[in-house]
């Protein structure tokens, strides 16, 4: 096997030599803790503060306004759960029962927060999960009507992980403005945030131009290192820390800076807005050219998520008689590395909600594979994969032929 | 979650793959909500007294491990008897296949049911 192909950005992505080299004096030289008074504090704070007046830049936000943290998985937690517990904690909102909006396609992360807030305050805390059509897109005059006096948060993806889905934010945010204006001073706030792991590298992340109140980032998805994040918030956003200690990040969120990673985050944001119009050009036509070589190579594939309104990097498609993970195990002996595009958590094989949110029956869901591009893909990595991936989809359908399933019944489970 | 090389050979290389035209048992067993189905064909044969399996052949639809099990029953099966064909479970076809990871172990290690299915098959057949 000499073929090393990565087609799993969306995962995770290869750190960016530039980003590297940024973080490499933070790690032994400048190795101070940011909160110490004496000199080798003071050259992490600076660190640190640079990084976040470029990221406060890059997302629209103040200097103030910008959360470091150890990644999307925290920031998401920290907006919904942190929300929560600073507009229940002030004494004009007591006794309200506040309502949380978002859609049945988001992280994990976001889903499991508004649950384990559901679960622990049923008397305070209520949600409305949004459908998406087939394309994977949500319908912002639908939300706009699920909007109450008491919604206090919605928040919406930019880019789907696994279809790729684009939301149309800016439209959403369009018809919040005048329901917030029309709140009065002793009237709850309403926040619009949106997760936007999967997206700098193809999309604008300036808070102002899309309208919101609140954002994600990681720096893992954009080419910088694993383990930091950061949440932008606007001014006046009321948000109260779910991470005690040390009152680092204005309190927002305690612990040790995570100083190289900061460094690392704000240089992979920068590049990836230099980089963008480039990237997006570039990936979008391998994007292109790897969907159209599949539909014309391989018969009863079909395209997963909008066909539009779809991030640069992703192609999520089913296969007909083959099941997604058996083709992953494949292409990976071939050197190609994709992932199920319905992912398999740890104790339940069950089809991902995303998927099924999108309208796709069970056997369809788990025929798919998600291939992620990024900017070290190469047209050969392209056409090597369409070669391989045709070999696999019919050795795979030699080995299920005869199977002519029936549709599940709708309350089984796996 | 990674697979035994064991798994690994005979999902890349799958024993007794196919139909049996005139099968004297067929089994199917699957849930389209795990997303593995699996089927399987028997012919027997009588020696004596006994009823020997002299040929087993599968169908799947499934994951690696859904394909890597069918494959196993498959050889465990062969030119076994019937009463003794009978007793393998899945804790066997997982063991001869050096293991199976644990969330593998519910819905993609249908091979065994799928087996006492043909043979009850054959047996309500051969009854007729």
């Amino acid at each position: 096997m000499n073929k090393q192909i990565y087609l799993d950005y969306a995962a995770t992505t290869p750190v960016d030599k530039r980003v590297l080299e940024a973080m490499v004096p933070y790690f032994d030289k400048n190795f101070g803790n940011p909160s110490s008074i004496h000199s080798f504090g003071a050259l992490a704070r600076e660190a640190v503060e640079k990084g976040r007046e470029t990221a406060g830049r890059l997302i629209g936000a103040d200097a103030s306004g910008v959360v470091f943290t150890s990644g999307a998985t925290e920031s998401n937690n920290l907006m919904v759960k942190g929300v929560f517990r600073a507009i229940r904690s002030l004494k004009k909102y007591q006794g309200r029962r506040l309502h949380f909006i978002t859609t049945k396609i988001e992280h994990h992360c976001v889903l499991d927060s508004f649950a384990a807030l559901a679960e622990d305050y049923p008397d305070e805390f209520e949600a409305t999960y949004l459908d998406v059509d087939s394309d994977g897109l949500v319908d912002p005059s639908v939300l706009a009507e699920q909007v109450k006096d008491t919604t206090v948060l919605v928040s919406v993806m930019l880019v789907n992980n696994e279809v790729g889905s684009v939301q149309p934010l800016k439209e959403i945010a369009n018809l919040l403005e005048p329901i917030k204006r029309g709140r009065g001073k002793d009237d709850l706030p309403l926040y619009l945030h949106s997760d936007a792991t999967q997206a700098p590298s193809y999309f604008d992340c300036n808070m102002n131009e899309l309208g919101l109140d609140a954002i994600t980032l990681s720096a893992h998805k954009i080419y910088g290192p694993k383990g930091v994040g950061l949440l932008g918030i606007r001014k006046g956003v009321l948000l109260k820390g779910i991470q005690h200690g040390g009152g680092q990040e204005r309190h927002m969120r305690s612990g040790t800076l995570n100083v190289p990673g900061i460094v690392g985050l704000s240089k992979a944001l920068e590049l990836a807005q230099t980089e963008r119009k480039e990237n997006r050009e570039k990936v979008g036509e391998l994007r292109d050219l790897l969907i159209a070589l599949i539909e014309k190579e391989i018969p009863d594939a079909r395209l997963n998520g909008s066909r539009t309104h779809r991030s640069p990097n992703n192609v999520n498609m089913s296969f007909k008689g083959v099941e997604g993970e058996g083709l992953v195990l494949m292409l990976d002996q071939a050197g190609v590395a994709v992932s199920t595009g319905s992912a398999c958590s740890a104790e339940n094989l069950a089809p991902s909600h995303v998927q099924l949110a999108i309208g796709n029956d069970h056997l369809t869901a788990h025929s798919s594979i998600r291939m992620s591009l990024g900017k070290y893909t190469t047209k050969d990595d392209v056409e090597y994969t369409v070669a391989q991936l045709k070999l696999f989809v019919e050795k795979l359908r030699g080995i299920s032929r005869g199977i002519d399933p029936v549709p599940a019944k709708a309350d089984s489970k796996c | 979650m990674v697979y035994s090389k064991k798994v690994m050979e005979h999902f890349m290389q799958p024993h007794n793959m196919g139909t049996i035209e005139d099968a004297d048992g067929i089994g199917e067993e699957g849930n389209p909500v795990c997303g593995d189905i699996m089927k399987i064909f028997i012919k027997v044969e009588k020696k004596g007294s006994e009823e020997i399996i002299s040929d087993i052949k599968f169908q799947t639809l499934g994951c690696g491990s859904a394909i890597a099990t069918s494959s196993m029953v498959t050889d465990l099966a062969k030119g076994k008897t019937i009463a003794e064909a009978e007793k393998i479970t899945r804790g066997d076809i997982a063991n001869e296949l050096d293991g199976l990871p644990p969330e593998k172990m519910h819905c993609s290690n249908l091979a065994a049911d799928a087996l006492k299915k043909a043979i009850e098959d054959y047996r309500s057949k051969r009854n007729l």
